[in-house]
């Protein structure tokens, strides 16, 4: 059957923001699924609040709307475009959820648009847990037994009957947001308390414990002849109890038998026919008994998830275009598999002669108030993937690519702890070092049988472990010429690293792999074709291993290597792989074969028809250089991947690697203190007043210099890690005595914080020559809050003429300076018409993906070509904005994972994603962006006001709006007599501290909508963080900063009903 | 404990692994599956007979070996070849390790060997003649001499060396409840190698099965009043079979239902008056799409031929059912005028994916239409 000809426009639904639990996996997703219908001929009108992501590229869709995603404004699209039909697969839970609302509303009955891909009936039956239970049940599939409950009397009522332990999930929330394994009445109490205000339905779904269990997902692809194949199995290293998120996960499963494995897969399809899933890609998710071999179904998604992208790099089949294809009509025999450049057709099942692990990545360190344990709600950031020809090969690689400063099972144990207590701690309750744990247990001599009654992960995974652990102990302490060139061999066909043996060794890298070359031990490049073999493949995705032939087969074409941004972590997500997918893009339509080197199977960059060339190895030096001897590209760019490449760049030209653009020098200049320093005085620049440090005496003596508040923050970190604003010298030694551990004793920063400056970003492209400023953003929040946590807007919405010349200029000069070829950004902070330079990074940051959609041009594919030495008037490159519009960038907090978080913000950053808002004046685009971060600003009730003394002055714009707008004010003591001598009315109310009923009590009596609450010191956060955590509890807008409350104000001037939209066509 | 091991091809490629099972030596014709799962049932197939294994899959042995997924009473593969053999299985089932099961059945294992590689030269050159032998039983060279050895499979009966010497009944459905079949039906199976779950399928969807020896005379089964006949699948090439093919015509000739697996399917195109065809590497794996003509349907398959019936050879009188939609060969016949129809797959998996398990359903129904005729 061929493709539907009575539909003729589909509108996808894209994710929006990064969050917990929803990354860039649906960038690729949606992107497959544009590029898919668009080929077909159909009109795209695409919806997704994230301009970081590949798929809101104009060139992707017909039409692309940067707008919240939100039923409202999805509603006015859909009046505007009049789509035939949507898809509501694509975009994670949040495409799903939209379309539901959109279908409840009756905006796709009133405008005749047709879900497709999934239909509401069974996105209802998936996704409500009562349904799905007896679903599950009408087809005699076991699910966990369990009960809903829509109030604490019900849930006590079903916890009765199950027991303890039990899981405690509330439906419809993302990454099993809110849930938790209870173990005592009164765990069950707060996690259910939470979890009925955390689902929009105010439902529980309340489990009988599988801890211990196994845990396995199956990837489904069904068409509309009911033709269904499993794309890939996949067992969790972690059993039941961690979130498949946050587990360790292997494909294809290692420990079932054929017999158990038809049954998952039987099931897996009659689960898809019974839910409705008519076409398109779905995942399931069993637990198995393994004991007896009991198998209950967990749940499904009826859509393309984190899951299925991970599934479609493991094994190379494009789940998403496929599902993206199904949707419209086609049938899997009419759609070839692409690998095997058609030889196959799409309905076949992969067959893989290779382990894939993945591995999540955590930012605790983020959140130290946070406890670090795994649980069923998802608190992974990012994650790695990795190939070998074995298990211990995968993983050793897998860990390599984390970038976590380890390069193999490295001892973590700390011998001042008690051994037996931490290890017995560890295994138990898991956290995210889990894995290091379980092969220091082994050193310490623990069995196997221990670990496994500990941690219940299977012993075929144990065993492996224990395997390369006693390969490690075998090795330790001999030296490297004694070690053979047959046990060299056994060793890395296990997946050591160069540098692991080196360690073990005590030996340096250079000389291990020096010797390893020596012996002629190479790795060789074997290709992913989803047939084992069985047919030959013409795709080059590739990953190394240590046996047998390499099938590589370099060209002798003009080539260019692309170094990828690892995994996602907070500081360095989405945007850097835009950039170097841009940047890899760029060098085709320049005429080179374009090589890409990452790990991440969440992105876009790893889709192996992106690059001419795709390597799926750890960005580490050894993996880096090998690929370099073997495919000896004429030049590297690493100026697109964020940190990930860049510490690479000093093994890089030790080798002699062309590496593209500005000199990796620059870097040196504008990250060293004192060699930037030298800058600023030579270029006549102002910077604010700083020391580098690397003791508390020193720092002591230097604060009276600098004078408080200062910002401190160890050197050479990326997302402000560790970086805290203190205001005397009680709290600098506080810091001081925690950082310089945090920072692997490298020096520490002292900076002069300039307090309520405004900061702003500049990007700057330079052929060499010519140097054109790509964007000047300016930040709502003051300086002092971390840049990537700050919303910011597009052109600046308050500075003056003046201020932005001298911005350009210094941002010339500096540009000049450092030789910049390619991008740099600058972060300037503004304080009483004076410039000061706070930061200079002369690679692609964070805002350019911004930019490019705000200027309709791509900043990166212009830069990537300046460095192959295209001049920037060749590319005829324009930095024009279009005119009267704002565009706003908005920061998306991990706030609600975390809930004993202080979520306020500071200089470290802490969010995770970023949405636009596009408005015809500021106040409609910072709106916009705040509904599109899901900040509900409601447009009546009180606003609560409590701010700190140097802060009061800004309240006498502020307030008389809000009073004007027909709001109520309370506000603690001295907030309320400043407003009454403003002349205003203001209801007073108590601090926590100052006794009931008090503002945390209004708060949880739903009696304010708006939240502006600013601190200063220690103390002051401490004693008001229960009001911002209410607030986020609530659901509450709150803001910490008073530009922000500003910014605010001016989104109330616009009625939402007044929002206009226009897709990003119409407006470049 | 594993010895250290050489595997030799025709072609004079050779393998230094480690062997483990019995120290032996093998020789056949060596060939790669790529199902990811059920290395117990590949290697107890009967259809293996006189041939090495490759399994794509990079860890094999990891589940062990139980008592309830053998496919016969005996390892019939010649030998297998293995990436990374696991030692110590983990499974809930699992009773004894891969090591001691062949060591049992003598038959011999190598691993450490770059399976894709070894696929890669199959794909290319087809199947070869292979020898696996303890390096200290023979040298590189020898090993390839031992292999060009081996007559090859074309030409080669191997149906009347498995099949079973008595014949005995089978009344056992499938597992995990091995339920007692209640049905009247009796069918009389030609065991040219025949796997346990085909018996299992029988029993469970069609009827009391006796199982016959592939010798066995027409009239003696005849005799047995079958209300229908099932060609089981098994080793070798399907042409020099001709006792089997002559009793064949003779069923299809009474009109009898008749329904054959794999070599029964290619037996029965021979009966037929089709010829059959040495593929070049044959579909060995759990993963082959194969689609129904009449309904369009997709089924994934597992799949174990190294012959194939030839297209063009096909009388009118034979329908082709169902295709290949990896390289279009046959995959299953039916007869226009008599109640008889085949399939070149596994419909009965174990292992691999049950999709088409409908084709005994479809056999007992065809039984019944056939009886109301009367």
């Amino acid at each position: 059957m061929p493709k539907r000809n009575d539909i003729k426009s589909v509108m996808i639904i894209g994710a929006g923001p990064i969050i917990i639990g929803q990354a860039c996996e649906f960038d690729y997703s949606g992107a497959q699924a544009c590029k898919a219908l668009k080929e077909e001929g159909y009109r795209v009108i695409l919806v997704n609040s994230n301009p970081a992501t590949i798929m809101t590229d104009p060139l992707l869709a017909d039409a692309t709307y940067i707008e919240p995603i939100h039923w409202e404004s999805v509603a006015k699209i859909i009046e505007k475009e009049r789509p035939d039909a949507l898809l509501p697969t694509m975009g994670g839970q949040t495409g799903l959820n939209t379309a539901l609302s959109l279908a409840r509303e009756g905006i796709l009955k009133k405008y005749n648009v047709e879900l497709i891909g999934a239909s509401r009936e069974a996105i209802d039956k998936a996704e409500d847990r009562q349904l799905f239970d007896q679903t599950m049940k009408k087809i005699n599939l076991e699910t966990p037994q369990s009960g809903i409950a829509h109030s604490m009397e019900d849930a006590l009522e079903v916890q009765k009957e199950i027991g303890f332990p039990c899981i405690i999930r509330p439906s419809f929330t993302l990454g099993g947001s809110g849930g938790g394994v209870a173990y005592n009445i009164e765990e069950f109490k707060t996690i259910c308390e939470k979890g009925l205000d955390l689902s929009p339905t105010n439902e529980l779904l309340i489990d009988e414990s599988l801890l211990g269990w196994k845990e396995y997902e199956m990837e489904v692809v069904r068409d509309k002849n009911d033709n269904c194949i499993i794309i890939c199995s996949i067992e969790n290293f972690d059993p039941m109890g961690v979130h498949t998120g946050d587990s360790i996960t292997i494909a294809p499963a290692q420990t079932l038998t054929d017999k158990e494995f038809q049954i998952m897969r039987n099931a897996s399809f009659k689960i898809l026919r019974e839910i409705g899933v008519e076409t398109g890609g779905s995942n399931v998710q069993f637990a198995i008994n393994p004991v007896d071999g009991r198998m209950v179904v967990i749940e499904m998604n009826p859509r393309v998830s984190r899951s299925s992208a991970l599934a479609s790099k493991a094994t190379g089949f494009p789940i998403a275009k496929v599902a993206a294809l199904l949707s419209i009509g086609y049938t899997l025999d009419e759609l070839k598999n692409d690998i095997t450049s058609g030889l196959t057709p799409a309905s076949f099942e992969p067959s893989i002669d290779y382990i894939v692990t993945k591995i999540p990545k955590f930012a605790f360190e983020k959140f130290p108030q946070a406890e670090p344990r795994l649980s069923t709600q998802m608190k992974s950031v990012g994650e790695v993937m990795s190939i070998g020809s074995n298990f211990q090969e995968s993983l050793q690689k897998a860990i390599c690519s984390m970038e976590d400063d380890k390069c193999g099972l490295e001892k973590i144990l700390d011998d001042s702890e008690l051994i037996n207590d931490k290890l017995g701690f560890e295994l138990t309750f898991p956290g995210p070092e889990r894995l290091f744990y379980i092969a220091d247990a082994f050193r310490c001599g623990w069995s196997l049988e221990k670990i496994f009654d500990l941690t219940s992960i299977d012993p075929w995974f144990l065993r492996q472990i224990e395997d390369l652990v006693s390969e490690e102990n075998a090795i330790e302490g001999s030296k490297l010429e004694n070690l053979s060139k047959e046990n060299f061999i056994r060793l890395k066909t296990k997946g050591f690293s160069d540098q692991r043996i080196a360690n073990l060794l005590d030996e340096s890298y250079e000389e291990v792999r020096s010797k390893r070359k020596s012996h002629n031990i190479l790795p060789s490049y074997k290709r992913v074709d989803t047939c084992a073999a069985e047919f030959k493949t013409s795709t080059c995705y590739m990953y190394s291993t240590y046996e047998g032939i390499c099938e590589s087969k370099p060209t002798s074409k003009k080539k260019i290597l692309v170094l990828g941004s690892g995994p996602n972590r907070i500081g360095q997500g989405i945007e850097f792989d835009y950039c170097c997918v841009h940047a890899s893009l760029a060098m085709q339509e320049e005429g080179f074969e374009s090589i890409m080197v990452n790990c991440n199977p969440e992105t876009v960059s790893t889709d192996y028809d992106v690059s001419n060339r795709l390597y799926f190895e750890p960005i580490t030096s050894e993996k880096i250089l090998d690929i370099i001897d073997l495919e000896k590209p004429d030049g590297v760019i690493i100026q697109f991947g964020g940190q990930t490449p860049l510490k690479l760049s000093n093994d890089l030209e030790n080798y002699g690697v062309n590496i593209l653009g500005t000199e990796p020098d620059a870097i040196d200049r504008s990250e060293d203190r004192k060699r930037f320093q030298e800058i600023i005085n030579k270029l006549d620049l102002l910077q604010p007043k700083n020391a580098t440090v690397s003791s508390l005496k020193e720092a002591l003596n230097k604060s009276d210099e600098i004078g408080f508040p200062i910002v401190v923050r160890p050197s050479y970190v990326l997302g402000g890690r560790a970086m805290e604003l203190v205001n005397n010298k009680d709290e600098l030694g506080i810091y001081i005595s925690d950082a310089v551990q945090a920072s692997n004793e490298r020096p520490i920063l002292l900076d002069h914080y300039l307090d309520n400056a405004i900061e702003v970003d500049v990007d700057v492209v330079s052929d060499g020559k010519e140097i054109v400023i790509g964007g000047i953003l300016q930040h709502i929040e003051q300086a002092g809050i971390h840049s990537g946590d700050s919303a910011c807007s597009l052109p600046p919405y308050s500075l003056s003429e003046e201020i932005i010349k001298k911005l350009e200029l210094q941002s010339k000069k500096l540009a000049e300076e450092l030789n910049v070829i390619g991008l740099m950004n600058v972060q300037f902070a503004i304080k009483d018409n004076e410039v000061f330079i706070l930061e200079v990074n002369p690679r692609a940051s964070r805002t350019v993906p911004f930019i490019s959609k705000c200027i309709g041009n791509s900043l990166v594919k212009v830069a990537a070509k300046t460095m192959i030495g295209k001049s920037l008037k060749e590319l005829g490159f324009s930095n024009k904005l279009p005119k009267n519009m704002f565009f706003v960038k908005e920061a998306v907090l991990p706030f609600d994972k975390f809930p004993n978080v202080d979520p306020i913000l500071g200089p470290e950053m802490k969010s995770t994603g970023e949405v636009m808002g596009i408005g015809r004046n500021f106040g409609e685009a910072y709106g916009k962006a705040q509904k599109a971060a899901n900040k509900v600003l409601r447009r009546k009730g009180k606003i609560f006001i409590s701010v700190k003394e140097d802060d009061k002055k800004y309240l006498d714009s502020i307030v008389e709006k809000i009073i004007s707008f027909g709001f109520e004010i309370i506000a603690t003591k001295g907030t309320a007599k400043y407003i009454k001598k403003l002349g205003f009315d203001v209801q007073e109310i108590n601090k926590v501290a100052e006794g009931r009923p008090h503002i945390v009590d209004e708060l949880v009596n739903d009696q304010v909508c708006l939240v502006i609450n600013t601190t200063q010191g220690r103390q002051s956060i401490k004693d008001s963080a229960s009001i911002r955590q209410t607030a986020l509890r609530k659901k509450i807008l709150c803001t910490t900063t008073m530009f922000g409350a500003d910014a605010l104000v001016k989104a109330l001037e616009n009625k939402e009903e007044n929002w206009e939209f226009s897709s990003l066509q119409e407006i470049n | 404990m594993s010895f250290p091991c050489i595997l030799a091809l025709e072609d004079g490629s050779t393998f230094v692994g480690h062997g483990i099972g019995a120290k032996k030596v093998a020789i056949g014709e060596i060939v790669f599956n790529t199902s990811m799962s059920g290395y117990q049932e590949i290697i107890t197939d009967p259809s293996y007979c006189k041939q090495i294994i490759t399994f794509t899959h990079p860890h094999i042995g990891n589940t062990g070996i139980n008592s309830e997924d053998n496919e016969s009473d005996n390892i019939y593969a010649e030998g297998i070849v293995i990436r990374d053999y696991i030692s110590k299985p983990s499974n809930y089932r699992s009773e004894e390790n891969l090591d001691n099961f062949l060591a049992r059945n003598n038959s011999i294992g190598i691993f450490g060997i770059d399976t894709r590689q070894l696929t890669i030269i199959l794909r290319e050159k087809g199947s070869l003649k292979a020898c696996i032998s303890p390096i200290d039983e023979n040298n590189e060279e020898s090993a390839i001499s031992l292999a060009k050895s081996f007559d090859g499979l074309e030409g080669m009966d191997l149906a009347k060396e498995v099949t079973t010497k008595n014949l005995y009944s089978w009344n056992e459905g499938v597992w995990p409840d091995y339920k007692e079949s209640k049905s009247k039906l009796h069918i009389v199976a030609y065991d040219y190698g025949i796997k346990k779950n085909i018996l299992r399928l029988l029993s469970e969807h069609v009827g009391k099965v006796t199982v016959v020896n592939a010798r066995s005379s027409f009239d003696e089964v005849l005799n047995m009043n079958p209300d229908g006949i099932f060609l089981s699948n098994g080793p070798g090439d399907p042409e020099p079979c001709d006792y089997a093919i002559e009793n064949i015509k003779r069923a299809l000739n009474e009109n009898i239902p008749i329904f054959g697996i794999c070599l029964g399917h290619q037996l029965l195109a021979l009966a037929g008056g089709a010829k059959t065809e040495k593929m070049k590497f044959g579909h060995h794996g759990a993963n082959h799409p194969v689609q129904s003509l009449k309904s369009k349907e997709v089924f994934i398959t597992s799949q174990n031929h190294g012959f194939a019936v030839n297209e063009d050879s096909l009388p009118n009188n034979i329908n082709i059912s169902h295709i290949s939609l990896f390289d279009q060969s046959i995959q299953g016949i039916s007869f226009k005028d008599k109640p008889a129809f085949s399939f070149q797959g596994h419909p009965e998996a174990s292992p691999g994916p049950q999709d088409i398990v409908s084709l005994f359903k479809q056999f007992k129904e065809m039984i019944d239409k056939n009886a109301k005729k009367k």
